[in-house]
């Protein structure tokens, strides 16, 4: 299958995940009662943003995510998004990774699963980067890494055929098979159902370069048309709309990849599972290949030295603590292996937050009650 | 015209890959068996005719004697030959052929694969079985693997290399009407939307090359002499194979097609994409006139899914299933 899939991966989980920790980030800013602890000052916001996204378009990291190589598991995705979470002052618990994790993972399986054509998951890949340089765009060095990596990705895809393009789709609905966590936000918007499939409309405009299906053609052997004939299409299909930009900068035109949150509806980021699946399948112990690139992806994160009084901020998508169990994986010697590479993840939960996340727990997303 | 039969329970959801669905008839033992992918494995599940047994079987890629390795696998069908019937199966590592009810593997051929991955993905995609006794399966580097296949035993040989399609091999078919007539017996496609024309032999001989338009052709089938292609742009194209002439082009579908099939004793036709409907047509087809006609007959949606594999269950196009992705099981249409 593709070896390209890794540099799209980040860019697109990590433009989903940056879309949902500034909604809980500003959802904090909109609070009534100022005065109550765990407030996120705006300069707070900035900095988390800039802090993550510095880290996650470093020259270093973007290199190491360019070289072709294999689309490993879901725990490996995690650990190195959760680590590029942590780049920042911020803090998430290991079940809020989890659910984060859900949320990113659900949004992106939604937009590959939807876009019209192979090509539009470029669009979307630069829709998320086009709104990740809004987040940080009063800090030019960053501002210019995410330029510069946007620039290695026109170059480094912009030659793939269609037929690549879509052997890199179908790797990541690989990726994404049998995951049907629901969304609150696609719930509410129908775009998936209640068994957390998502809604294929036999409707809309068609991809471009297809025309709208209906009509059969035949020819004779010179080539000339000598009858036409239609068909019922069983949709109601319509031209297609105009093509997005590829480049730097311009209209994408389509809509998957942009940001769906909105700041005043925090109950948008509920999910739920479908009963009896299971989001990460696999026990085995990562291959050797695999943890060969967790360590250079890690390796490659360049951490600043947090000054000793300042201890994190503490994020929480959900106040259930016994959740952590969860995160453990059944595999131990996995766990240890992931542990020290991981590293920093020991730390954290000795750490006491300068303020405290209860009410921040409160505020923000409910447990999943209707599991 | 159809109408839905009851579905086929799969251990494990289908993969979004192209043709992801093989049908085996065996009329003697009154049961069909069929095979499905998901990631690395095979699912085979064998339907008796009367409804009442459904035998499950998982095949795994792997290679021989390793026991760590396993790796995604692109496609899995059934090769029908004079002598036997095998079932081959693709992956990133190699091919593996198989009895037909999967319970041994005979045959196990690994592809070459560079030390460090290069950008270019490597894997084997397309499988057919060509009289009189070749297997063909093609490589992502766009090369044609020829296997001659003895009547029985696991002497299986690589007997040529073809290298003329320079993008990834999509699919194969050879040609399935039984006529003996046809010259070509051969049609091979490439993700350019390339087609090139062969007749089988001790040296496989190009007929003709028909060109793309740089959109992939993901499902190819072989008529009367006549080529069905079945493109990412959602069009069906009816060529002859020999002169490269259109015949026929018909605007099917509104997303990439994953899958065509041909009833070759009625002339029934399927089609299948990303876009949740199945399409079954007609094609009539007079080589001695060089006339063609195609007629829609009935359409099929599998709501809120992109369908990955459709096939006709018999010669007459009688029956067909459906395989879709993330779905976990085998829908069946009987006609009415």
């Amino acid at each position: 299958m593709s070896m390209r899939t890794l540099p799209l991966v980040f860019i697109n989980l990590g433009g989903e995940m940056l879309y949902i920790l500034d909604q809980r980030l500003r959802a904090h800013n909109t609070s009534e009662d100022n005065s109550e602890k765990g407030v996120w000052s705006e300069n707070d916001r900035k900095r988390v943003m800039n802090d993550i996204v510095g880290t996650m378009f470093s020259k270093a990291f973007m290199d190491e995510l360019l070289k072709p190589q294999q689309l490993y598991s879901h725990r490996t995705m995690k650990t190195v998004l959760t680590r590029l979470a942590h780049a920042s002052i911020m803090r998430l618990n290991p079940a809020s990774m989890d659910r984060l994790y859900e949320l990113m993972v659900m949004a992106f399986k939604y937009q590959v699963f939807l876009c019209l054509r192979p090509k539009d998951l470029l669009l979307i890949s630069y829709n998320h980067m086009d709104t990740i340089r809004e987040f940080v765009k009063d800090t030019p060095m960053v501002v210019n890494q995410v330029d510069e990596t946007h620039r290695k990705i026109i170059e480094a895809y912009s030659s793939l055929s269609e037929g690549e393009l879509q052997l890199l789709r179908q790797t990541l609905l690989i990726f994404f098979q049998d995951m049907h966590v629901r969304v609150s936000l696609f719930l509410k918007n129908q775009i998936q159902n209640p068994n957390g499939r998502f809604a294929l409309m036999t409707s809309g405009p068609v991809p471009h370069g297809t025309d709208v299906p209906g009509l059969i053609r035949i020819f004779d052997c010179r080539g000339r048309e000598v009858r036409r004939r239609e068909f019922p299409s069983g949709g109601s299909y319509t031209s297609s709309i105009r093509e997005g930009s590829f480049e730097l900068h311009g209209n994408r035109v389509i809509r998957l990849g942009m940001n769906m949150y909105t700041v005043d509806h925090p109950e948008e980021t509920h999910t739920s599972r479908a009963p009896s699946v299971k989001t990460d399948g696999s026990p085995n112990p990562l291959a050797k290949e695999e943890l060969n690139l967790l360590a250079r992806l890690m390796g490659s994160m360049k951490t600043e030295n947090k000054p000793k009084d300042e201890s994190g901020f503490r994020i929480n998508l959900f106040n259930t603590d016994e959740e952590e169990e969860e995160f453990l994986v059944q595999d131990e010697q996995a766990a240890l292996e992931l542990a020290r590479i991981a590293g920093q993840f020991a730390e954290e939960k000795e750490e006491k937050p300068e303020k405290p996340s209860n009410n921040k727990g409160e505020e923000l997303l409910a447990m999943m009650d209707d599991l | 015209m159809y109408h839905k039969e009851k579905s086929i329970q799969i251990k494990n959801s289908a993969s979004a890959l192209y043709n992801n669905l093989s049908v085996l008839r065996i009329a003697p033992r009154r049961l069909t068996h069929f095979t499905v992918v998901h990631a690395n494995m095979v699912n085979m599940v064998s339907a008796s005719w009367d409804g009442l047994n459904y035998t499950h079987r998982q095949l795994q890629s792997k290679e021989p004697n390793v026991a760590t390795s396993t790796s995604l696998i692109m496609q899995a069908a059934f090769c029908v030959l004079p002598s036997r019937d095998l079932l081959v199966v693709t992956s990133q590592k190699g091919i593996q052929m198989y009895e037909s009810d999967g319970s041994i593997m005979v045959y196990w051929h690994a592809l070459d694969t560079p030390e460090t991955p290069t950008a270019q993905a490597v894997f084997a995609r397309g499988i057919a079985a060509v009289y009189e006794n070749y297997i063909c399966v093609g490589v992502s580097s766009g090369a044609i693997l020829v296997f001659d296949v003895p009547s029985k035993g696991s002497n299986i040989t690589l007997s040529e290399v073809l290298e003329e399609h320079k993008e990834s091999i999509t699919d194969m078919a050879s040609e399935c009407s039984g006529s003996q007539e046809c010259i070509a017996n051969l049609v091979t496609a490439d993700d350019g939307g390339n087609l090139c024309v062969w007749k089988s032999g001790e040296e496989f001989q190009l007929l003709n090359k028909i060109p793309g338009f740089d959109m992939s052709c993901s499902s190819v089938k072989l008529w009367k002499g006549t080529v069905v292609a079945g493109y990412g742009t959602g069009q069906i194209r009816l060529y002859e194979a020999v002169t490269g002439i259109l015949h026929a082009e018909i605007n099917a579908h509104a997303r990439w097609i994953y899958s065509v099939d041909i009833a070759p004793f009625s002339g029934l036709l399927l089609s299948a994409a990303e876009d949740s409907l199945v399409r079954v047509w007609h094609m009539t087809i007079t080589p001695e006139t060089n006339s063609v006609e195609v007629v829609h007959l009935h359409n099929e949606c599998v709501t809120d899914t992109q369908i990955c594999g459709a096939k006709f269950c018999d010669g007459d196009g009688y029956a067909f299933a459906v395989t879709g992705y993330d779905l976990s099981e085998i829908i069946r249409y009987i006609q009415s």
